[in-house]
């Protein structure tokens, strides 16, 4: 007999928990998420770090305290099972003042009670020889060797792939209406795509969690949004070998400065609390980009010029009441586990969410959870054209000439990769084609020309692929359909 | 890199007008000439050009895009030109002035071809939303002219039905008359400048078709949830700096980006090219040589043509350039006449001139100005001109003779008659 888990969210968090769960025999997981494909919540826009452990309070923030640390050390085991880009490079917490210092000498302390391994405090010249460019003023860092940046959508679709292959079932395009309870006990999901049986529903809503929580009747915090906003550069355009921050300020991390992993020069995020309404505001502003740019050029101060630019983005990030991650099983409703909150460093401790959430199966709802003989910890990163070795190409291109022909020229990406992307989106149940879906596992449209040779080309692949007209191929899920019909649909007078 | 090997005496790389011309020149001078493109088809961006106004010039007869590529891709056939399609070069070596290779990949496998002189007609892109400095959502409805031109002139979908037009270049006026055409309402054409940004012709468009212009405006913000529902315009002042208080929204679903274009250049940056910036293409000699021997580079991916004409003239030039460089092993060492930029120049091109040939050289203005003279005071020149202006690009003559006279440039100035 089964215990049957629903995990309503598929961001970084619930994939995370999916995965650790799909280890076990005697669960069946479903995964449920209110998006076209999944990682696109708060998982989509944010700095993409792992970092290190050294900021979060340890009496303050105690879940985040204990889990960033962990799941930096997990990360570094699954971006291998899983064939996540990624790159351990390391941070340099920078101090401009004098009074910087005491600042680094605080987080220091705490990293090293927080058990993050190999820290210090660099003077100016070794500063400099780590990072030449850094604001010729800065006096010194604090030098984070454990930190790195991974592709975090890249992260999620890898978990929800590697999830899937061991059994795990993803509801796309499925959105959470309402959650069944009988006598105090969690009964199942009700969604749009009909009611979901779950003896365990775990709360994994991001920014959403506070109202998931409320519809099973749980009512004792709420998430408001923070928006950051990021600009990225074109490539070629040096940039940090480490990931820069400023020395923090009680509220905020600062605003980095980093050549995330595509090579791009990124700096963001600032940090501006939105109304509690306000969870699907990701637009830009001018003032918040400005601010960025003010801030990096502190630590950065050879910013390109702005029409090097080639994309400005936000997201948001939850914020919980109280401020730490909001992990339990609520006594109130016997199988519901709020997993909320989940803010920097959230994309750090999803893997340690997960063993955290399997720990409350076990421990707090007595389930005695039974390991497979078979689990497969490994998925094979999809063919990226760029990183093929030249004598690779040929193989490849004679096994199936797709791979031959480039569709993304900035990136090169091949045509191959994207069949390839497609057919990986089936595997996990995506129904809407969208660009952004072959976006996010290929790279293509992400480069100095943003896709505008590329994207008809992949809008055609996907319609042919899917067999729907190119003008139902959506941008991101339904409702951004890329147009409204054929060339001739106004003059016949069909369009709504 | 277990790639076929193949040999070539010239390597064109770009099947577009300037490519195709080039082609065809090179090998009707004797050569043997490989054109590389990466659509499915030859023609470039001209098969997606339906409209009229191609050819004038070249043909004595106005063409469509499709009608003026059709003409060179059947000369490409006729002169059993190698070519292929889907083919994208990856890197460009350059071992000696006599031998480089060029290295791409294609649907029929990955191949090296060492040639001895590289044509360069890789065209442009266009200027995107976020490097214009629009902020707000980011989604569906936003796309390119060339973009919108191609799925609704190859691909056959109408993106949408309420479109502002950001930018009054070519592109987008004649998007604007493509969108009226198939039933679309364009709400308006919003303009930087206080001027159009497109040929007289195409401005023509607007009155036609009762499209509102906004001169000296800038779009500045576009909201929407899942695709554009409204964009927030702005009127700028004589310095493009933006004047509070003037912001206004336009609901639309469509927004089509008409910005500019930027020649593409990146392989020729990977090999050390020099690049003017005021061309976004490389530096060239009378030739269309760029600065590493044996490379030359036609139409837009050289500077931002208005004319197909002008295109295809620079792609022959190149073949030329190509030819006179295999026959002499390079091109003989000249002392370079250094085109120099006077007032109101803001790009001129070929950057280097040897005296030893006529060559047409093309020039933009920085400011539109009425009863003009374009003066080259080294060389006694004067053309009395009645308005010059951005948006078109200039074409003069000189003469070998006339170059000859000056010692080691020649300026180019607009003065006011």
């Amino acid at each position: 007999m089964k215990t049957k888990v629903a995990i309503i969210g598929g961001g970084i968090v619930g994939a995370s928990i999916a995965r650790v769960l799909s280890k076990y025999e005697n669960l069946e997981v479903h995964l449920i998420e209110k998006e076209a494909d999944v990682g696109w919540g708060v998982s989509k826009a944010n700095t993409a770090l792992i970092h290190g452990g050294y900021d979060d309070d340890p009496d303050k923030y105690p879940m985040r305290a204990k889990l960033c640390i962990k799941g930096n050390r997990l990360w570094h085991q699954w971006v291998k099972e899983l064939e996540i880009p990624h790159i351990w490079n390391g941070a340099l917490i920078v101090a401009l003042k004098d009074e910087d210092f005491d600042e680094l000498e605080r987080l220091l302390e705490r990293g090293q009670r927080n058990g993050v391994p190999e820290m210090r405090i660099i003077d100016r010249e070794e500063l400099f020889h780590l990072e030449p460019n850094v604001n010729p003023n800065a006096l010194g860092a604090l030098w984070v060797p454990i930190v790195g940046q991974i592709g975090s959508i890249p992260a999620v679709i890898a978990i929800v792939e590697n999830a899937v292959a061991n059994g795990v079932k993803v509801h796309l395009e499925t959105e959470v209406r309402g959650i069944k309870v009988e006598n105090g006990e969690v009964k199942g999901v009700e969604t749009n795509n009909g009611f979901i049986e779950a003896d365990i529903v775990i709360n994994a809503a991001g920014l959403y969690a506070d109202e998931i929580s409320k519809i099973a009747g749980i009512d004792y915090f709420e998430i408001h949004p923070r928006k950051g906003e990021y600009w990225i550069f074109d490539e070629g355009i040096p940039g940090p070998n480490h990931v820069l921050f400023p020395t923090p300020t009680p509220i905020s991390k600062g605003v980095v400065v980093t050549t995330e992993i595509s090579g791009h020069l990124m700096i963001g995020p600032n940090a501006q609390d939105l109304p509690k309404d306000y969870k699907d505001d990701t637009s830009t502003t001018r003032e918040g980009l400005e601010e960025v740019w003010q801030k990096a050029q502190e630590i950065w101060p050879n910013l390109p010029p702005r029409w090097k630019v080639i994309r400005t983005f936000a997201g948001l990030r939850p914020e919980p009441t109280g401020g730490d991650f909001i992990i339990k099983a609520e006594e109130e409703v016997q199988g519901f586990i709020n997993v909320a909150g989940i803010r920097s460093p959230g994309l750090t401790s999803a893997p340690a969410i997960g063993y955290e959430v399997r720990d409350i199966i076990e421990r707090d709802l007595g389930i005695k959870l039974k390991e497979k003989e078979k689990w497969n910890p490994y998925r094979k990163e999809i063919t990226h054209f760029f990183m093929l070795q030249p004598n690779q190409i040929n193989e490849l291109v004679k096994k199936n000439p797709a791979y031959g022909r480039i569709v993304c020229r900035c990136n090169k990406v091949s045509e191959g990769d994207v069949l390839e992307a497609i057919e990986r989106m089936k595997f996990i149940g995506v129904k809407t084609p969208s660009v952004d879906s072959v976006k996010f596992r290929t790279k293509a449209t992400t480069g100095t020309c943003q896709g505008s040779f590329c994207k008809v080309v992949i809008i055609n692949l996907l319609a042919r692929e899917y067999g729907i007209p190119p003008w139902k191929v959506t941008l991101k899920g339904k409702g951004s359909e890329i147009g409204i019909g054929d060339v001739k649909v106004l003059l016949r007078g069909e369009a709504q | 890199m277990n790639s076929t090997m193949l040999q070539y005496d010239v390597v064109v790389i770009g099947g577009g007008p300037a490519g195709l011309a080039a082609a065809v020149k090179a090998r009707e001078y004797g050569l043997n000439v490989l054109l590389l493109d990466e659509n499915d088809y030859l023609g470039g961006i001209l098969p997606q050009c339906i409209h009229p106004g191609f050819g004038i010039h070249y043909f004595r007869e106005e063409l469509t895009g499709p009608e003026f590529s059709h003409r060179f891709v059947q000369r490409v056939k006729d002169l059993k030109i190698d070519y292929f399609v889907k083919a994208r070069v990856l890197e460009i070596k350059n071992y000696s002035d006599l031998e480089k290779i060029v290295v791409f990949t294609s649907p029929e496998g990955a191949f090296e071809v060492w040639t001895k002189a590289i044509i360069y007609a890789t065209g442009a892109r266009e200027r995107h939303a976020f490097e214009i400095g629009i902020v707000g959502d980011r989604v569906a409805g936003i796309y390119t002219a060339g973009e919108a031109q191609t799925l609704m002139d190859i691909y056959g979908v109408m993106p949408g039905k309420e479109v502002v037009i950001v930018g009054s270049g070519d592109v987008g006026l004649i998007m604007a008359r493509r969108f009226a055409l198939e039933g679309a309402k364009v709400k308006a054409v919003i303009e930087l400048m206080p001027y159009p940004g497109g040929l007289a012709r195409n401005v023509m468009i607007l009155r036609d078709f009762n499209i509102p212009l906004y001169l000296s405006h800038k779009v500045v913000e576009v909201r929407g949830k899942k695709r554009v529902e409204k964009v927030k315009v702005v009127k700028v002042d004589e310095n493009l700096r933006e004047i509070p208080g003037t912001e206004f929204w336009i609901e639309c679903d469509t927004i089509i980006i008409s910005a500019g274009l930027i020649p593409q250049v990146k392989l020729l940056t990977d090999i050390g090219v020099e690049i003017d910036p005021a061309t976004g293409g490389p530096v060239v000699n009378d030739l269309l040589e760029t600065t590493v021997p044996g490379i030359f580079v036609a139409g837009n991916s050289l500077l931002i043509n208005d004319l197909v004409d002008y295109v295809a003239e620079q792609g022959e030039l190149a073949a030329y350039g190509a030819k006179l460089f295999i026959e002499n092993g390079g091109i003989p060492a000249e002392k370079w006449i250094k085109l120099e930029k006077g007032n109101n120049i803001r790009l001129a091109v070929p950057h280097y001139l040897s005296g030893k040939r006529d060559v047409y050289i093309y020039v933009r203005v920085k400011k539109p100005m009425e009863n003009v003279v374009l003066n080259f005071p080294e060389i006694d020149k004067k053309i009395r001109l009645p308005v010059v202006r951005p948006a078109e690009m200039l074409r003069i003559r000189l003469r070998k003779e006339e170059i000859a006279k000056a010692k080691d440039k020649i300026t180019i100035e607009v003065i006011q008659q």
